[in-house]
C-alpha cells in the first residue's frame, strides 16, 4: 500500500518554477530518502506532502487524502528543517503543549523526549540549548503524535555521527512498527540508510530507486559516485 | 469557513496556556505589562496636579488619566501580540501548528484568550494604583474601567493578530504600531471633543473603535451607574474586536508559497 502518492506536482514561488510535474509514491511502513543537492526542491516538496505549500496544480495524497486535509491533521507529523519549537518554552513545556494538540497526555510527552535522549535536559529553555539538541527537541514533537506518516526535513544537519546513527536506528524502529517516513537529507552517504530513495535535482526526479539498485545503474559500491554517474549518463542522453 | 468547523475549545485553552507560559519566562516584559501603565499614569499625574480645573468640569487628570487606562492595554497588547505571531511566523512554529489539529481560530482565540487575560491583570494593578495612589475621580463602578480596559485590550489583541499578516519583519510589525494606533488615538475625542471635529473627520471617527472604548470611560468617568451608551460602546468594540479576529483568520493562509 502506498502512503503517499504524488501525481504531476507542479510548485511556482514567486516567478521560479520550482517542481516542473513530479510524481512518485511512498509505499507505507519504510524508510523513503528525499536526497538531493541545497536547492532542488526537497523542502518544496515535503511541505505540499503536509499540506502547507502552495501548489500550481498536481494532486498530493496522504493515506488516502488530499495532504492538509483535516483528516490528516493528528495522522502526520511533521519536523521542518530549521527546529520549529518555542525558544521560550522548556523542552518538556514544548512536548506538553505538542502532545495536547495530538490529544496526548504528559506521560506520552515525557516519553518522547526520553526518546530523542533530552530527558536531562527537559527542563531547559530550548533557547539555551545546541542546535542538535534543539533540532532533537524538534523531532520530540512531532514523535509525540505517534503519527502513521513522519515527514522529516534534513533532520540529522548538525548533529554528531554518534546521534545521527541513534536517529537513523530510530527511524527503522519506527519504520518495523508501521510508521511510514520520509525524510530529506542533501548528504549522499545518508542514502544508504534508506529502504527507498528519490533523487531529485533541479526540481526533478531523477530517480525512484534503492540503494541496491543504484549501486548497480551507476556501477560504483559509493552511493554519491553512483549518482553522479547516473546523472552524466542522462546529461549524455538528453545531448 | 474551515476553520470554525473544527473549531476545539481544549485547543484553544491549551494554546492560551502555553502563550502565557512563554510570558511566565520573560520575566521582565511581565514586569513591564504590569507596572510601566502605572508609571506613565503617575507621570501624567504629576503634570496636571497643580492645574485648577474649570468650574464644573473634570479636572484634566480625571479626564485624560481615565481615557489612557483605555489606550494603555490597547497601544501594549496590539504591539505584544503582533510581534508574538510574527514570531510564529518567522520560527516555523505557525508552519508546523497548521499541520496540527489546531485550527486557526483556534490558534487566534487562544492568543485572544492569554493576552485578554494578562490585560486583566495589567488592569486591576493599573486602575487601583490609578484610583488610590494618584486620586482618580471615577464616578461610576471601578471594576466597569477594568472591563473596558480588557475589552480594550482584546481589541488590540485582535488587530495585533490582523496587523502581522502584513508585516514581513519585526520592523514592519513595529511601524504598524503607529499606523493602526495613532489615527485612533487623535480621532477618539480626547484631543478635540469630537463635537467640535469636522463633519469628515467626525464620520472617520465614529468608524474607528477606539472612539468607542474612549466615549465607555467617559460614561463611567460621569455617571455612578452604567449607562446604556456605555454598554453600547463596549459592545461595538468588542464586535470590532470579533471581526477582526475573524479577519485575522481568514488572512492566515495555512498554504503559502
Amino acid at each position: 500500500m502506498d502512503a503517499v502518492t504524488v501525481t504531476d506536482l507542479v510548485v511556482d514561488r514567486g516567478r521560479r518554477r520550482v517542481l516542473p510535474g513530479v510524481g512518485f509514491t511512498v509505499p507505507a511502513g519504510q524508510v523513503t530518502g528525499l536526497l538531493g543537492p541545497s536547492g532542488s526542491g526537497k523542502s518544496t516538496l515535503i511541505r505540499a506532502i503536509v499540506g502547507v505549500q502552495r501548489v500550481r496544480s498536481g494532486t498530493v495524497e496522504v493515506l488516502g487524502h488530499p495532504a492538509g486535509s483535516p483528516a490528516l491533521r493528528d495522522r502526520v507529523g511533521y519536523v521542518t528543517q530549521a527546529p520549529s519549537v518555542y525558544a521560550d518554552l522548556t523542552v518538556r513545556e514544548n512536548a506538553r503543549y505538542f502532545a495536547a494538540l495530538y490529544g496526548r497526555g504528559a506521560r506520552e510527552a515525557d516519553a518522547a523526549v526520553a526518546d530523542v535522549g533530552l530527558a536531562s535536559a527537559a527542563g531547559q529553555l530550548v533557547g539555551d540549548l545546541s542546535g542538535g539538541q534543539r533540532g532533537r527537541a524538534s523531532l520530540a514533537c512531532a514523535l509525540v503524535g505517534d503519527p502513521e506518516v513522519l515527514v522529516l526535513d534534513e533532520p540529522t544537519v548538525g548533529l554528531d555521527p554518534v546521534l545521527r546513527v541513534e536517529l537513523w536506528e530510530r527511524f527503522h524502529a519506527l519504520a518495523r512498527a508501521g510508521t511510514t517516513l520520509v525524510v530529506s537529507s542533501h548528504v549522499m552517504d545518508e542514502a544508504a540508510r534508506c529502504d527507498r530513495l528519490l533523487l531529485l535535482r533541479e526540481g526533478a526526479l531523477l530517480a525512484d530507486t534503492t540503494p541496491a539498485r543504484l549501486r548497480a545503474d551507476g556501477r560504483s559500491e559509493d552511493l554519491e559516485e553512483a549518482f553522479l554517474n547516473v546523472v552524466r549518463a542522462r546529461e549524455a542522453v538528453a545531448s | 469557513m474551515t476553520a470554525a468547523v473544527h473549531l476545539r475549545p481544549r485547543l484553544t485553552t491549551t494554546t492560551a496556556a502555553r502563550v502565557l507560559r512563554q510570558l511566565r519566562h520573560d520575566h521582565r516584559t511581565v514586569a513591564m505589562l504590569l507596572v510601566l501603565p502605572s508609571l506613565l499614569l503617575g507621570l501624567l499625574h504629576l503634570l496636571w496636579a497643580d492645574l485648577p480645573a474649570a468650574p464644573g468640569q473634570p479636572g484634566t487628570f480625571d479626564r485624560v488619566g481615565l481615557t489612557m487606562l483605555g489606550v494603555f492595554p490597547f497601544v501594549v497588547m496590539f504591539l505584544v501580540t503582533s510581534i508574538a505571531m510574527l514570531r510564529e511566523r518567522t520560527s516555523g512554529t505557525l508552519e508546523r501548528l497548521l499541520t496540527t489539529p489546531l485550527s486557526r481560530l483556534d490558534l487566534l482565540l487562544g492568543y485572544g484568550l492569554a493576552f485578554g487575560l494578562a490585560a486583566g491583570l495589567q488592569a486591576a494593578v493599573t486602575v487601583t494604583v490609578a484610583t488610590t495612589l494618584y486620586d482618580l475621580d471615577v464616578a461610576g463602578p471601578v471594576w466597569l474601567v477594568g472591563l473596558i480596559a480588557v475589552v480594550d485590550a482584546v481589541l488590540g489583541v485582535a488587530l495585533g493578530l490582523l496587523a502581522s499578516a502584513f508585516a514581513r519583519s519585526e520592523f514592519q510589525a513595529v511601524q504598524l504600531m503607529p499606523v493602526v494606533v495613532l489615527p485612533q488615538f487623535f480621532l477618539c475625542g480626547l484631543l478635540v471633543p469630537r463635537e467640535q471635529m469636522d463633519g469628515w473627520l467626525q464620520a472617520v471617527s465614529d468608524a474607528l473603535p477606539l472612539t468607542y472604548a474612549v466615549q465607555a470611560l467617559q460614561e463611567v468617568g460621569r455617571s455612578p451607574e452604567a449607562t446604556g451608551t456605555m454598554w453600547t460602546d463596549v459592545g461595538v468594540v468588542a464586535g470590532a474586536a470579533v471581526l477582526a479576529l475573524a479577519l485575522a483568520a481568514a488572512t492566515l493562509r495555512r498554504r503559502t508559497d
